[in-house]
This record gives C-alpha cells, sequence and structure tokens, in this order.
C-alpha cells in the first residue's frame, strides 16, 4: 500500500468512526424551532461559562439578559442549545415578569470541545442569542 | 424520595429580589451509558421543575438529558408577598416531588 493510500484511508476512518453525535444542523433546527424563524440579535444575552472546562460532567452555567423585568418588557423564556452533544437541547426556562430579573443559573454535561448557544425571547417577539465556544479536557460519559 | 436542598432567605422586604437555589438528588441517567455488562442503561431525567409562588407558576424548566446530575437551578424572585413558594419536579418513571418553603415579607 502506497503512503498516499494509507493516507487516504486513515482520513476516511477518522471520519466515519466518530460517535454519534449532533451537530451543526440539528443544533440550527433547534434554534430554528425556538424561534419560529425569526432571526436572533446579539448583545442583550449574556452566557457565563468557564472557556476552559476541566470536568464535563457538571459545567456551572449561567445565562443573564439585560431587561426590566416589567409587565410589559420583559424575558418570556431562556433557552441553551449545545453543538455536540447527543441532543441539541438542554433547558429552556420559562420565566414570568414577577421574578425581577432574567437571570438563571444550572450545571450542564458537555460530551466535547464545543459551542453554546443561549437564546433569550422577549415579550415583544423577538429573540436575543450568544455564542460561546468551550473547550473540554475531561468528558461527561456519553458511551 | 429524593433529597433537596434548597437555598432562598426565609424573610426579604418587598419588592427586595431574593436567589432561590434548588437542588435536588437525581442520577439524571441520559439513556446512552452503557453498564459493566453491556447493556444500555435506561433514560431516568427529570423532565420538568416549577416554581409557584402567589398562586401562579412564576417560574419553570425543562430539562433535557445535558443537565448533570443531582440537577441546581438557581432563579431570582422579587418578594411580593409573605405566602408558600412550591417547588415541583417531575420526571420519567412516575418521578415526582414537591416541597413547600415560606417567605415572609416585611
Amino acid at each position: 500500500m502506497t503512503m498516499r493510500r494509507r493516507v487516504v484511508f486513515g482520513l476516511t476512518g477518522a471520519v466515519f468512526l466518530r460517535p454519534a453525535l449532533a451537530g451543526d444542523a440539528e443544533m440550527a433546527a433547534a434554534i430554528q424551532r425556538f424561534t419560529d424563524g425569526a432571526t436572533p440579535v446579539g448583545g442583550r444575552v449574556h452566557l457565563d461559562i468557564a472557556p476552559l472546562v476541566e470536568n464535563g460532567n457538571a459545567v456551572p452555567v449561567t445565562i443573564r439578559v439585560d431587561s426590566a423585568m416589567s409587565a410589559a418588557e420583559h424575558v418570556q423564556q431562556i433557552a441553551l442549545f449545545n453543538q455536540l452533544n447527543p441532543q441539541p437541547d438542554v433547558a429552556i426556562f420559562k420565566l414570568s415578569p414577577g421574578l425581577g430579573r432574567a437571570e438563571v443559573s444550572t450545571r450542564i454535561r458537555l460530551a466535547t470541545s464545543q459551542q453554546l448557544v443561549a437564546l433569550a425571547r422577549f415579550s415583544d417577539g423577538s429573540f436575543g442569542m450568544q455564542r460561546v465556544d468551550v473547550i473540554v479536557t475531561l468528558a461527561a460519559c456519553v458511551e | 424520595m429524593a433529597r433537596t436542598l434548597i437555598t432562598m432567605p426565609s424573610k426579604a422586604r418587598r419588592g427586595e429580589l431574593i436567589e432561590i437555589r434548588c437542588l435536588i438528588g437525581h442520577v439524571m441517567e441520559t439513556g446512552y451509558r452503557r453498564s459493566d455488562d453491556g447493556q444500555l442503561m435506561p433514560r431516568d431525567l427529570i423532565r420538568a421543575f416549577r416554581c409557584e409562588y402567589g398562586g401562579a407558576v412564576v417560574f419553570s424548566v425543562e430539562l433535557h438529558a445535558a443537565v448533570a446530575a443531582n440537577p441546581l437551578i438557581a432563579f431570582w424572585l422579587r418578594a411580593a408577598d409573605s405566602g408558600p413558594l412550591r417547588f415541583t419536579w417531575e420526571g420519567d418513571r412516575g418521578f415526582a416531588q414537591t416541597e413547600v418553603l415560606d417567605l415572609r415579607v416585611t
């Protein structure tokens, strides 16, 4: 076998032996379902997560949205999606003006280094978004 | 009954913002892992959480497999009137648990 063939076989193996994970298309579809086709704008949503994650089994995240949280103008929903876990959904938070502050925290699993997207649905029907890339050194058990 | 730990002040001034942190002991089994004998371990997740205050659901969450085991949910609440806060978790295999804590508003 020539060197060149070996390289080609090696590359094909690398492409097809990846575990079954969601991808960009699944995440884009999940975002599309959440926003119902509307285009989210950046700026008001803040996704706080460590850029370098040592343990993917429990990663603290906080999502904060700039909003007065009044009856007239508030955040209705906050959603978190991921790119490369087996499923794109992480959690959807439903808020009400009585909370007074649009800030939620939880702990999530990350199967590998990937991109996370936080979205907010405002009471006027518009959407905000922030994308964050994280590097995971110890992945959460998927298999 | 799973163990729960809810951290919040027992009293607050009217209009004050309080942070509420809710922990519950639960495996949150994803359905993707295999046991030592190679069998897929069945999915066992908490699917929903909600907090009721003043006769209405003020906050709720839809959880998926990517939420870590022993899920933590933290949020803020504006103290309006004295009364109970009802926290409810619901999940697979008929999992349901409710905790009630009182908030005194001065």
